[in-house]
């Protein structure tokens, strides 16, 4: 049995991306159905563009219009694609190089089995009948399928854009598997059994919730499990005025930090019940804990921290946690 | 220039780690271990230095909390590279070679099963005009070995023994994650995964970390009878555009071992090279003949933790000059799609010929 | 054996913007780039080595972005290293360059570093949610001010001080053609602005923005062709937990040993008598009375006094973050940088018209996490003469 708590985690944006001059030429070109590559300094013609020249550093200033026909120069075949990958089945990837390039540009080639490709392989773009001015926008496929004279026609001179794209949309998804160290799943597990535990560190002997890896000071794991009430006293605190993607509260509400009664590291978290302008340093407070039937392995089953009513917590006992 | 030795190195590799990505739980045993071979406390060590990635981790800041298995107060004079751990000690070379300090502690770690690695990869690649299409490192791996086969610079059988020689080797490793050699023949028999790369011809995904420890002058005298003097230690990177970069060689990887003063003596070397033909063109960049053992360890094709493969390389071949079986040996780490960028370090019995 | 001396000999930055649309990384690097070495009088191909820095890969969707820029930025053929030591980046990379130098190394060393921030949201970047645990603070700005707060409390500050310090800063930026907020402030109008993180007020908050700083730092030899070399006294780096029992989170520990080991290096006895000019990484604008103390130029619970009386204004005592500072621009990666930067510049004579007049000796400062990772230097007009 796994000693740790795991659960899914997905790391996704759409990221915006200014493309500056050289790659919004490129992709404009892709955008309007053609390739656009750059002569270098030294005489090579190479497809995507650099954005800077190899040899002279120099911003690339050179286009050159490539022809949609060329020749597969190295090629695999991609058994178990992943996700976002041009096809969903099986495909090949390969090093196409243009007819008029000197070296080769990396895309997905359209045939179903490993046998309809090799290298020195003819092969010409399939454009996509929406495009946006991406690399998505295009597949290769063999030239020997034939693909319709009107179809070539058509993107053999293809209208060029006026206005070059200066921005282009690359969303980025990432599925990962998240564990807490087992420390902490100690403690997630605790929370679903309405217990807060913590951990004391062997060697300097405070007490940490949650319990630690390793103590930030000794470097050795906490050990010795400490249960600890869910009475404690707000150290500090903010008052948060201003929304944030992800937000589960209404503004404005108080994120403290929360010394619990025999812990030596505060807690963060939520003060409610209490109007936030009266929310002090020293204030009392104890978990209000959610409906039992909505528990899980995580903190959110303490709802929020309330006012317990008891005098305020002298500046002395929690100045040093500051 | 300053002697400095590798004198401590501490590894653990497995399939799955069972822990967090900070891999905090995984590095205080590793830490015990530096501590143990050297006879230090953490008073002893004057610089930290660390690899990882917050690509592997899956979240931002991920290498913040790793410094919490040192045990970092009071403070500590440290830092961190988005790199394998085998350029982290570059960086803690050069921080002795200032004469700042005399020791380092160099670790790295990472746990790649926490994503899809090959898939995650794809975001080293010009983010513009490449990784829309995700294409995964294997692939490109793939497209590589061909252009080799194609003009006859390598062929599968060659590959092939690369990977039986390793995996015979790895059965000695007790942290190799993959092992156990068999034949050329057998290899070759079993299917394509990415043609022309069997699944055995890419290093396993791999969880893992590993530390080493480095001393100048007296400090390494003292901890061992046979310290690893570094006598070269040079990196260099290619640029990625696959259209401008002759995917065949790995020119970087030539000029890191003219920088490193060359292979002439090298009894033994490890080379971080996660598809098998990747090291068939490292043994021609970097000019190591067959006299020279290759990867006893078994090398990446048997485990190769991410950020940490190459560092590990470095600490396989120093154990050869502590051990006595090599008098001269190689560690080499790689980075980035397709060998681009590569690290050579080159050691030593005896700091002679270094300038000093 | 001690360090080679080294000099900035190149200073080059970005028009610092919210939005840079109209270049991509690599052109935003070498916009910064191609300003230092233009400053320095020298060529790409003279180049040894490149050092890159920046803050989290999550920001631009880029997993170690300097594999795919290595080319456009002049480094395929040479060594090049990455380094990530979260805000304190800018710092650190600077002085992992210095130390190539110091080292016997390398001659001449370009470092960069960038954060396009535009190409994602910071807010989001550094808050991927995290299973089991929930999110409360709001972003970096939730998270440091509750030790706002806790510093406010301990040294009994006026509450008016972050206001002084951020219109201070926002009117230093005027001078600064490349900061990214160029808005007269008033004490007044910062007071006034919406409180976001109570007590930190939205004109005490820096902005987010794209930009790069560039240097390029030198040996001995290679310094001599330079009319003006900010030389490097003293660099420093230090490092504690985010998070640890009874840690001091206002006043940390490795600032103040980081700062006391820097002044040793450069051998300064009193900090605020002998540097002439101070570049501090002061994200939120309480930070400069809390580092005003954590360097050591004032006393403890004192930092305050020295921002009400004007003292850190440009005719101050100590001159602090006259160009704008982190307050008016933010690209992440690069803030700390930027620091260390402008401090070369001061000393070079060479800030335009944010130069503090007969600057001889000056610090660059940064820090990131928690507050718990520091990076300093101390460049200087003179050669050190140890």
């Amino acid at each position: 049995m796994s000693r740790t708590l795991s659960a899914p985690v997905t790391v996704a944006f759409d990221y915006t991306r200014s493309v500056g001059p050289v790659l919004g030429r490129f992709l404009t070109g892709l955008r309007d159905g053609h390739f656009i590559g750059a002569r270098l300094s030294d005489g090579r013609v190479v497809v995507p563009p650099p954005e800077f020249d190899p040899v002279t550093h120099q911003a690339t200033a050179d286009f050159v219009d490539l022809p949609e026909t060329g020749t597969v120069t190295s090629w695999t075949w991609v058994s178990e694609p992943v996700a976002g990958q041009p096809f969903d089945r099986p495909f090949a990837f390969a090093l196409v190089t243009l007819d008029g390039a000197t070296s080769p540009i990396l895309h997905a080639v359209d045939v179903t089995s490993a046998a309809e490709v090799s290298t020195g392989m003819r092969v010409r773009a399939r454009w996509a009948a929406e495009r946006t001015g991406a690399i998505t926008d295009v597949v290769f496929v063999p030239d020997a399928l034939g693909v319709p004279t009107s179809e070539v026609e058509a993107a053999a001179q293809p209208a060029r854009s006026l206005e070059q794209l200066t921005g282009i949309v690359t969303p980025v998804s990432l599925d990962y598997t998240y564990a807490a160290s087992p420390e902490e799943s100690a403690f997630f597990q605790g929370l679903s059994e309405g217990r807060i535990l913590g951990q004391r560190c062997p060697a300097c002997e405070k007490v940490y919730v949650p319990p630690r890896p390793a103590c930030p000071v000794d470097g050795v794991p906490t050990v010795e499990e400490i249960e600890l009430p869910d009475v404690g006293t707000v150290t500090t605190f903010c008052i948060v005025n201003v929304p944030f993607l992800g937000q589960k509260i209404t503004p404005p509400y108080v994120s403290a930090y929360i010394l619990l009664d025999g812990a030596d590291i505060a807690l963060q978290h939520l003060i409610l019940e209490i109007p936030v302008e009266e929310v002090r340093m020293g204030l009392r407070v104890k978990a209000v804990w959610k409906p039992r039937e909505e528990w899980g392995t995580t903190i959110e089953n303490i709802s929020h921290f309330a006012p317990t009513g008891e005098p305020d917590a002298d500046f002395d006992t929690y100045k040093h946690h500051l | 220039m300053r002697d400095v030795a590798v004198v401590g190195f501490a590894q653990r590799q497995m399939q799955d780690f069972d822990g967090s990505p900070t891999c905090a739980e995984l590095l205080i045993p590793i830490f015990a271990e530096c501590y143990e071979q050297t006879g230090w406390t953490k008073k002893d060590v004057g610089f930290w230095c660390s690899g990882s990635s917050d690509y592997l981790a899956g979240r931002s800041f991920s290498f913040v909390s790793a410094i919490d298995a040192i045990g970092v107060l009071p403070p500590v004079n440290e830092s961190h590279v988005e790199m394998d751990a085998a350029w982290a000690l570059y960086e803690a070379w050069i921080k002795i070679q200032t004469g700042e300090v005399d020791t380092a502690l160099v670790f790295g770690f990472g746990k790649a099963s926490a994503g899809v690695l090959r898939r995650t990869l794809a975001l080293q690649l010009d983010p513009y005009t490449l990784t829309p299409l995700w294409p995964d490192t294997v692939s490109i791996a793939a497209l590589q070995a061909r252009l080799g086969i194609d003009a006859g610079l390598w062929d599968e059988a060659a590959m092939a023994e690369v990977v039986n020689r390793s995996l015979s080797d790895a059965e000695k490793n007790e942290y190799a994650v993959r092992a156990g050699g068999s034949s050329v023949e057998d290899l070759l028999a079993r299917p394509m995964y990415a043609d022309p790369l069997r699944k055995h011809d890419a290093a396993p995904v791999t969880d893992g970390a590993a530390a080493l420890v480095l001393a100048a002058g007296d400090r390494a005298r003292e901890v061992r009878e046979r310290p690893a003097w570094i006598t070269g230690l040079a990196h260099h990177t290619d640029g990625l555009h696959f259209g401008t970069r002759d995917l065949t060689r790995s020119e970087s990887a030539a000029r890191a071992v003219a920088a490193a003063g060359g292979v002439d003596g090298v009894d033994v070397a490890e080379l971080h090279a996660p598809f098998s033909h990747q090291e068939l063109i490292l043994r021609a960049e970097l000019g190591l003949d067959a006299g020279v053992r290759i990867n006893p360890s078994g090398g990446p094709l048997a485990g190769n933790p991410m950020f940490t493969g190459g560092a590990i390389r470095i600490g396989e071949a120093a154990r050869r000059i502590w051990d006595g079986t090599a008098d001269k040996a190689l560690g080499h780490a790689t980075s980035g799609p397709a060998l681009q960028q590569n690290l050579v370090c080159v050691m030593e019995t005896t700091s002679e010929g270094t300038g000093n | 054996m001690g360090k080679m001396p080294a000099a900035v000999i190149g200073v080059g930055q970005t028009h610092h913007r919210a939005k840079r649309e109209d270049v991509s990384m690599a052109g935003l690097c070498r916009e910064a780039m191609d300003r230092a070495l233009e400053d320095a009088g020298m060529t790409l191909e003279e180049i040894d080595a490149i050092v890159v820095g920046k803050a989290p890969d999550l920001f631009e969707g880029v997993m170690m972005p300097e594999l795919y820029l290595a080319e456009a930025l002049g480094a395929a053929g040479k060594p090049l290293l990455r380094v990530h030591t979260a805000g304190s980046v800018g710092g650190s990379t600077a002085i992992v360059a210095s130390s190539l130098v110091q080292a016997g190394v390398h001659k001449r060393v370009l470092t960069v570093a960038f954060e396009k921030q535009s190409e994602s949201n910071a807010m989001w970047a550094l808050s991927v949610p995290v299973p089991f645990v929930m999110p409360v603070h709001a972003g970096a700005g939730g998270y440091f001010a509750p030790h706002v707060r806790s510093y406010i409390r301990r040294s009994g500050a006026p509450t008016h001080v972050g206001a002084i310090v951020a219109a201070k800063d926002r009117t230093n930026a005027l001078k600064n053609p490349y900061a990214h907020l160029r808005e007269e402030k008033t004490v007044e109008m910062v007071l006034a602005s919406q409180m976001l993180w109570d007590p930190i007020r939205y004109e005490e908050t820096c902005p987010s923005s794209d930009g790069a700083c560039a240097l390029v730092i030198v040996d001995e030899d290679v310094a001599k062709s330079s009319p003006n070399p900010a030389w490097i006294h003293g660099t420093v780096m230090r490092s504690e937990p985010t998070t640890a029992a009874e840690r001091d989170q206002v006043n940390p520990q490795a600032g103040r040993e980081a700062a006391a080991a820097l002044w040793k290096q450069a051998g300064i006895t009193s900090p605020i008598d002998e540097i002439d000019a101070a570049e501090i990484y002061v994200p939120f604008s309480w930070f400069e009375p809390m580092w005003l103390e954590n360097l050591g130029f004032a006393a403890e619970g004192d930092g305050w006094k020295l921002t009400e009386a004007g003292e850190t204004a440009m005719d101050g005592r100590i001159p602090v973050n006259c160009s704008g500072g982190v307050l008016s621009s933010n690209p992440i990666g690069a803030s700390g940088m930027l620091r260390f930067g402008e401090a070369a510049l001061q000393v070079r004579g060479a800030a335009g018209e944010h130069q503090v007049d007969g600057a001889r000796r000056a610090l660059g400062h940064a820090y990131g996490g928690g507050s718990q990772f520091f990076a300093m230097w101390v460049v200087g007009a003179e050669k050190p003469t140890s």
